[in-house]
């Protein structure tokens, strides 16, 4: 009886604010067009609908959403951007400070986002204070993965730290397995890194170089080690690895191959379609050392006009972050909810894993964003750095030169 | 009236064509040239801070290997394709009975958009699916031919796709060159008794200078704007090792969100295009002049 009273109840608000407001619109610029990502999508469409809104679906394909951003430069250069665009890191900030986002604090406070979300993640989604951009899930990049059976043939464990994994990796690469899948793509060789001077720097050294860009650390001997280190990584990788697909090298640990892969957890995806069991047919686990890099997509939110767009746009913000849309989107896509309160009862163990890790090293101050994955640095920035790494991994250049191109590029673009 | 209007119309009917072509050409190098000189990141700033964009340009060693490799790129490119079509064009011009479809194959290749070419060769040069693995099936184990995946040798690799593709095309414009030399000379010359060799580096060749000079021109602004090819081929890669300057630009603008940079690259690229296509129109209009 209650029930239907409250029922009652929200359906005349509903009707009341339909009548009193247009319906809600939002048009949505995004480059999630593929299998598994474009059903995560359409989930959202669905849901906003429901609620009574018009989603005008924008998708530009092509170029890891480099389109997408130049479709996304004309419109707000004619002034009519869309409601929402698909944007993720510092590249939020970068289009606050051209003054064209708009303030969604409204609905953030209302939802409760600053208490369900991690605060290093919430404060990905800020310009200067006030709530901008709406949180999608969130994708560890710090991942190894593994075939099971080629481990056990070899009696080799899961690797927890580097030295164990050059140790492993000789072993394998003895037995005439590829210790290590790898594509030659310049940010597959940045995702390597990264988890290298993670590994072997620690979490301190990883913000200092890496997210503050400290020309020190930068310098540093530790980062000399990680470019020895990249050197030992470019010996384990199979002789034709240059400009391979990331799926393609996770399909080289699916059979068997290629015994490890270092990957985000879109990877996952790949493994599950392959009908393939986590624990079972394949292992993941954190690569060596501590910490966790998050790689959160998210949705920012661009000024529009009208009452209509303004309904759409709060309506959006609210279902990008309300539990459910969270669920069942992140169950599609591989990746887990960015609330910590969402039940994780129908994910895998991987996803438990992350969770965890995720909520432990958001306690120890040990959560960092991913260079590598765009949320750690500005494009120019990142880019300069992932230049030296697969100039490196690419060459036969010395760690010391490396080191110093790294010191000199980054300063170039300070 | 009707006199106005003879006098004028190829005036009114050319405007739009130059208008459009003042805008979007001349226009938008202007506006190039002016974002090269400020600080523009994600958009377009107009405040200019001087030549810092071209100082960090120069600064960076990815424009050197792309620099490097744009001269590695259009010299052999050039060169090989001008000599492999002289030659191709000689052989065809022996008066043989197939000239028409070997004509034909030779410059079917032109017809392939370069995306094509390129991850054709791409497939071809793979060290682990194309022709190295094949020949080492056939049992010669130690052959390797993997300069595809080798950063030192890689640009070798766009060499050759891009040779392919346009030898038969230069091929083509020299059959023309050599079917227009006076057959007259030609015989005159082979009554006296001078052996053919002597024939063509004497008389044709010398007498098909500006055919050298289009070709020349034509395969350098193609060598010069060069892209798809090596994004289909390489995508830049390994590492950079084989970036020209036209994927530099690429990347600066619309991956890194760096349009003041990649502005200055394409300043300097037209700077090259330049440096090639003044002296040849100097050279075309001062002989108009005589």
């Amino acid at each position: 009886m209650k029930f239907t009273v409250f029922a009652a109840a929200t359906a005349a608000l509903c009707a009341l604010a339909t009548t009193s407001v247009a319906e809600p619109q939002a048009e949505v610029l995004h480059w999630w067009t593929s299998g598994g990502e474009a059903k995560s999508v359409a989930v959202l469409q669905q849901e906003f609908k429901d609620n009574g809104g018009t989603w005008t679906d924008m998708p530009v394909a092509g170029g890891g959403g480099d389109a997408a951003m130049t479709a996304l430069r004309a419109r707000v250069l004619s002034g009519n951007a869309p409601a929402a665009v698909q944007l993720k890191g510092p590249a939020i900030q970068e289009w606050y400070e051209e003054g064209v986002l708009s303030d969604i604090s409204a609905v953030a406070e209302e939802n409760g986002w600053a208490d369900v979300l991690p605060a290093a993640i919430a404060e990905h989604m800020k310009c200067e204070g006030t709530w901008c951009a709406a949180p999608v899930n969130v994708h560890r990049v710090d991942w190894i993965w593994a075939n099971a059976q080629v481990l056990a043939d070899n009696g080799i464990e899961m690797p927890t730290t580097w030295e164990e994994f050059n140790a492993a990796a000789d072993k394998l690469q003895a037995a005439g397995i590829t210790p290590l899948a790898h594509g030659g793509q310049a940010w597959q060789d940045a995702t390597v890194f990264e988890t290298v001077v993670l590994g072997l720097g620690g979490p301190e050294f990883f913000h200092k170089a890496l997210v503050e860009l400290d020309p020190e650390a930068l310098g540093s001997d530790t980062m000399k080690a990680s470019f020895d280190q990249m050197r030992k990584m470019r010996g384990y990788v199979d002789q034709n690895f240059s400009g391979r697909d990331w799926n393609l090298a996770t399909a080289m640990v699916m059979n068997g191959e290629a015994a490890f892969q270092i990957m985000g957890d879109w990877a996952k995806g790949e493994f599950l379609a392959a009908g393939k069991t986590p624990g079972k047919d394949f292992l993941c686990a954190s690569t060596p050392g501590e910490g966790y890099l998050y790689n959160v997509d998210s949705f920012a939110m661009f000024d529009v006009d009208g009452a209509d767009k303004e309904e759409g746009q709060a309506l959006l913000a609210k279902l990008i972050v309300g539990p459910s849309f969270q669920k069942v989107f992140n169950l599609n896509k591989g990746s887990i909810p960015v609330r910590t309160d969402v039940s994780l009862d129908e994910f895998d163990m991987c996803a438990h894993t992350s969770s965890e890790e995720m909520a432990a090293s958001s306690e120890s101050g040990s959560l960092l964003p991913s260079y590598a994955h765009g949320m750690a640095l500005r494009g120019a920035q990142s880019g300069a750095i992932t230049d030296v790494v697969t100039a490196h991994f690419n060459s036969d250049m010395s760690s010391d030169d490396a080191v110093e191109m790294l010191v000199n590029a980054v300063a170039a673009v300070q | 009236m009707t006199l106005w209007l003879e006098r004028h119309v190829p005036k009114l009917v050319l405007a739009p064509t130059f208008i459009a072509i003042l805008l979007f050409v001349y226009g938008f190098i202007a506006w190039t040239g002016w974002i090269s000189l400020t600080k523009s990141r994600l958009m377009p700033k107009y405040d200019i801070e001087g030549f810092q964009q071209y100082d960090r340009l120069f600064a960076a060693p990815r424009w050197d290997v792309a620099m490097n490799n744009l001269y590695i790129f259009g010299a052999l490119f050039i060169v090989i394709s001008m000599v492999l079509g002289l030659l191709l064009a000689i052989l065809l011009d022996q008066k043989i009975r197939t000239e028409g479809v070997l004509r034909t194959i030779y410059l079917y290749p032109m017809a392939l958009s370069m995306i094509v070419t390129g991850t054709a060769w791409k497939w071809i040069l793979n060290p682990g699916l194309g022709l190295e693995k094949v020949v080492q099936g056939w049992g010669f184990e130690n052959f390797t031919f993997d300069w595809l995946v080798n950063p030192d040798y890689a640009i070798y690799t766009i060499v050759i796709a891009a040779v392919w593709q346009a030898s038969g095309f230069v091929m083509a414009l020299f059959l023309a060159g050599l079917r227009s030399v006076d057959t007259e000379i030609i015989k005159a010359a082979q009554v006296d008794g001078i052996p053919t060799t002597r024939i063509y580096t004497a008389i044709i060749i010398p007498s098909m200078a500006p055919i050298f000079l289009s070709a020349f021109i034509v395969l350098s602004h193609l060598a010069i704007k060069s892209f798809d090819l090596v994004i289909a081929m390489t995508n830049g890669g390994p590492g950079y090792a084989t970036d020209l300057p036209a994927t530099y630009m690429y990347a600066m603008a619309f991956s890194r969100g760096d349009l003041g940079q990649a502005a200055s690259s394409a300043m300097i690229m037209m700077l090259v295009v330049f440096t090639i296509v003044v002296p040849y129109l100097y050279s075309e209009l001062r002989t108009r002049n005589d």
